[in-house]
């Protein structure tokens, strides 16, 4: 395979394709202020059973990404390019009648709020009892009623018989990410899209839904985009990982890659600045300096540039997402050092993480 | 952080608080209200701090962290209990013999969006307090709200901008600015990394640290991120259901909790490290 | 819900007492006159004056006044002197079918066209058919309702013939009664749509940027069943609290200008001629009568909240 994942060959369609191929994705928004470049060449690929995080701030792209795949991002004001396809099927050309069919019941999508991302005026069960019928109008209201208390149940609400007729404010938040999740699931989706799943939550909570998906995934092979700023998550339930800033992807790779050997500075500052339990405490965090960077100025070459204390000459070029590994084709990232240079340099006081600046 | 232990001049801690209790009543009643329950937010509380330490107050939503924070700086009247400030009792205070404490005492917030009021500029968001206590005025005003800014990691010449320009870390330093612009003694900082982002946050964490060890501050952080309380904390009390139920050393309490919710808390943690989380999961499956 | 429903009725009780009390002081209390000739009229004899004086218990205490006029005005006994002897009560049910006719017939309209432009303004929102529908709310609001009556009455009725001149027609004949009608219906609701349709449109514009709406299209229903079931739905309860308001101040006799115009003898009508001939009794019935249903509607806005929005419901209930 190729280094430049970038500009990969189409690949053959349905049969021995991936279960979601992306390509290239750009989306930009027109604002007031100018064009924004949200989603910048986005490239991966899922497979049945795998959990891909995708890693990144606030502004990185990373949702703007997981909500083009179902197309929730098209509005007079964006542009979209670029290839996203399920089975072999594109779905950027797709109408919006024709993508209603794929969101929900091929590609399901939680987010981040649980709180607010049910509609306060109807039952739990009246939502999920639309999702099922929009997609399958012949099921019964009863049929339908039924099918949502056993979703419920099968979640891990109790009692779900009766808490299927209550409206949302009356289940706590971790019950309402569950309903999320069991709407999510109605009509056996190949795909779930987790948004933030569990930042909103309580961290025993989070342990809960957390281990909730990892059972859906597992036991029916539900292939699912994990996008979270949380490193802890994503060591928890991530096969895969992809590290996005300022709407591009700056490294990929498995999830030790990421972790045990991570080749771009944004990543070893992002690993850097976590409090970590499991170790002696640091006696100051190795920060990243400023802040990431308006998408209506970015810095010409890398974008992390102006934050990193590693750049030289080179790095007013933009870096391609390459592999830089000779051992691993698949560990690529955007960073013009030498892969000894940033073995040495990402060791901070016998960890990883950024270097402060002088 | 460890030479914060010295316990202040007058011998005692800088703040003790002593069986703290807030309820708010529940009614009921078809045509009248009666108080027919209580939310016990805070159920008799207890701790101290030490002049230069800094008390991490751990807890998940509904702990009654942030109630207890409030009843503390009498932001709330306490339903019943004791807060004494160096030494002297401060609950049940009147408004106006509370209000040279507000200098003693500070708070800084959980969200630099909300907190910041957006019609107003940088300066004077900063100064008002300063001018209002008159401690300073005209071109002195200016000069130290500009140091302050320095010394927060802004630059002077923010002076004049409004808080709509500033990203969410720089509007939390802002926030800081405005609490340390009094000279306090202690410092209530309410969830103040958890609106930010993940590279911001250690940011926020650092300059809290060099700011206690300039200036001889004392802290109560009080945060639901276990890591982030441990890192900044000497000492850590855990909420649970409006009690403490555990407190000591942060990296005893951490490595060895004794409290059974304790336990469950931290082991919820993700642990931002594959082979570990693995192994944990092992445990845990296995035991 | 029924704790909820007991306690905004009872409130509903209170308030109206309270009205009715500022009603007799303003009434009774604060002119510097004496009240019993100002009810028995300009040219009363001082025998008329005397017996009014007795009917209204002038010559009683304070709180006995106050019970005395409300028994006359709530059991139907007030007579009004000015004008021409008429029994007040008698005189008010008697315009209720035409103020209701009128009433419920343009708010029927003012709801359709006001819901309908404000859909078309929010899904357009920005573009031409937008900024179209924004003039023509406009101008709706902007429009006097004497002047567009005028219009109407000159034109339409006067010029062209089209419509009947004016007056009322009992309902017994349906194709007559609303011949009559169209044009104060239409007079009447062509603020209140341009209005309704303004108010929907910001919050049809608010709620589709709400996170459950997005979960409703994550969810893959069709673009019509989320703006009709999920915008729509939840920016109508705005709607309802204006409609309960504005509908009850028009049935408690509020429309005194159309129905003046179109010589509609309803409540507004009986309104204008008391406040016309200065007749204190009818002031004061027709006062507390339009109180009445506007704490009325209230209530029922209050009730069809918390049926709208279910967290009202439980949230009353928990505090």
């Amino acid at each position: 395979m190729s280094a430049a994942t970038e500009a990969a060959p189409a690949q053959p369609g349905a049969g021995g394709g991936p279960l979601l191929a992306v390509e290239n994705l750009r989306v930009g928004f027109a604002t007031e202020d100018g064009r924004v470049q949200a989603v910048d060449g986005v490239s991966f690929e899922l497979e049945p059973g795998e959990v891909l995080a995708i890693v990144g701030e606030s502004g990185s792209g990373k949702s703007v990404t997981a909500q083009t795949v179902i197309g929730l991002t098209r509005s007079p004001n964006s542009h979209i390019e670029g290839s996203v396809r399920l089975s072999g099927e594109e779905l950027t050309t797709q109408s919006e009648s024709q993508l209603q069919k794929v969101r929900g019941s091929q590609i399901a999508m939680i987010f981040q709020d649980p709180m607010t991302s049910l509609n306060p005026v109807y039952t739990v069960g009246k939502q999920i009892v639309e999702a099922i019928r929009a997609h399958d109008s012949s099921i019964g209201k009863k049929a339908a009623h039924a099918r949502a208390a056993e979703l419920l149940g099968a979640v891990g609400i109790a009692d779900s018989e009766r808490r299927v007729d209550d409206y949302p404010h009356e289940f706590s938040g971790g019950m309402r990410q569950r309903a999320m999740i069991a709407m999510g699931l109605a009509l056996e989706p190949s795909v779930l899209i987790a948004d933030e799943p569990t930042t909103a939550l309580d961290v025993t909570i989070q342990a809960q839904i957390l281990h909730l998906i990892q059972d859906l995934n597992r036991s029916r092979g539900l292939a699912t985009i994990l996008i979270t700023h949380d490193l802890g998550v994503v060591a928890e339930v991530a096969d895969r990982v992809l590290v996005m800033y300022a709407g591009k992807v700056v490294e990929q790779g498995t999830l030790d890659d990421i972790f045990y050997d991570p080749q771009h500075p944004y990543t070893w500052g992002l690993l850097g600045s976590l409090t970590r339990l499991d170790q002696p405490r640091p006696h100051r965090l190795p920060q990243i300096s400023g802040s990431p960077p308006s998408l209506l100025r970015l810095p010409k070459g890398c974008a992390f540039r102006p934050r990193c204390p590693h750049e030289f000459a080179k790095c007013k070029e933009v870096p391609g997402l390459e592999a830089r590994l000779p051992a691993d084709p698949n560990h690529c990232d955007r960073c013009w050092l030498e892969p000894e240079q940033k073995a040495r340099l990402r060791e901070i006081e016998g960890r990883i993480g950024l270097e402060e600046p002088a | 952080m460890s030479d914060g232990a010295s316990t202040g001049t007058a011998g005692g801690p800088l703040l003790e608080v002593t069986d703290l209790v807030k309820h708010f009543p529940i009614k009921s009643g078809l045509l009248v209200d009666r108080e027919v329950d209580q939310v016990r937010a805070v159920d008799g509380i207890s701790f101290y701090v030490n002049k230069g330490e800094t008390l991490g107050l751990v807890g998940e939503s509904g702990s009654g962290k942030s109630t207890a924070c409030r009843a503390v700086l009498q932001l709330l009247k306490p339903t019943s209990g004791s807060v004494k400030f160096e030494g002297r009792e401060i609950a049940g205070l009147s408004r106006r013999e509370l209000r040279p404490l507000r200098r003693e005492m500070q708070m800084i917030f959980q969200d630099p969006y909300a907190s910041l009021n957006p019609r107003k500029r940088i300066g004077q968001i900063v100064g008002d307090q300063l001018k209002i206590q008159k401690v300073a005025s005209g071109k002195e005003l200016r000069t130290q709200v500009e140091g302050l800014l320095e010394r927060v990691g802004l630059s002077p010449e923010h002076y004049n901008r409004f808080p709509h320009e500033f990203s969410g870390g720089q509007r939390q330093r802002i926030g800081i600015a405005r609490a340390l612009a009094l000279g306090p003694k202690l410092v209530f900082c309410d969830e103040p990394v958890s609106a930010l982002d993940v590279s911001i946050q250690a940011q926020i964490v650092n300059l809290l640290d060099d700011l206690q060890d300039e200036m001889g501050l004392t802290y109560v952080f009080v945060a639901h991120d276990i890591g982030v309380v441990r890192h900044i904390s000497d000492r850590i009390a855990v909420m649970n259901h409006g009690k403490i139920v555990e407190t000591g050393d942060a990296d005893q309490v951490c490595e060895h909790p004794r409290d059974d919710y304790t336990k469950k808390l931290l082991a919820a943690v993700p642990i931002p490290d594959p082979r570990e989380s693995r192994a944990r999961r092992e445990r845990t499956t296995a035991g | 819900m029924l704790r909820f429903a007991v306690r905004r009725l009872l409130g509903a009780i209170a308030v109206l007492f309270a009205i009715s009390v500022l009603v007799f002081l303003i009434f009774n209390v604060v002119p510097a006159t004496n009240p019993a000739q100002r009810i028995a009229g300009k040219n009363a004899t001082p025998q008329l004056i005397k017996n009014v004086e007795k009917e209204w218990g002038f010559d009683k205490s304070l709180p006995e006044q106050y019970w005395t006029q409300m028994k006359l005005i709530f059991t139907g006994e007030a007579t009004s002197y000015s004008l021409a002897h008429i029994n007040i009560d008698e005189r008010i049910l008697e315009g209720i079918p035409v103020t209701a006719s009128l009433c419920i017939g343009a708010a029927i309209i003012w709801l359709a066209f006001g819901i309908l432009l404000g859909y078309i303004s929010a899904m357009n929102a920005g573009g031409l058919v937008d900024r179209f529908v924004t003039v023509i709310a406009l101008i709706g609001i902007s429009m006097p309702v004497f002047w567009l009556a005028s219009i109407f009455l000159y034109y339409l009725t006067y010029k062209v013939e089209l419509f009947p001149a004016s007056g009322y027609e009992p309902l017994s004949n349906p194709g007559k009664w609303a011949s009559h009608l169209i044009l104060p219906w239409i007079s009447l609701a062509v603020l209140f749509a341009g209005f309704y349709s303004r108010v929907l449109r910001s919050s049809m514009l608010d709620v589709m940027n709400e996170d459950y709406v997005r979960t409703a299209r994550a969810k893959g229903l069709s673009q019509r069943r989320v703006t009709v079931r999920h915008v729509l739905r939840n920016s109508l309860i705005p709607i309802v609290t204006l409609f309960g308001l504005d509908f009850g101040v028009l049935i408690g006799g509020g429309a005194i200008i159309t129905e003046s115009l179109f010589n509609l003898e309803g409540v507004g009508y009986f309104t204008a001629e008391a406040l016309g001939q200065q007749d204190f009794p009818s002031i004061m019935a027709v006062t507390i009568f339009g109180a009445f249903f506007i704490v009325l509607f209230n209530t029922f806005v209050d009730i069809a909240y918390a049926y709208l929005d279910p967290r009202i419901r439980l949230g009353t209930s928990a505090v």
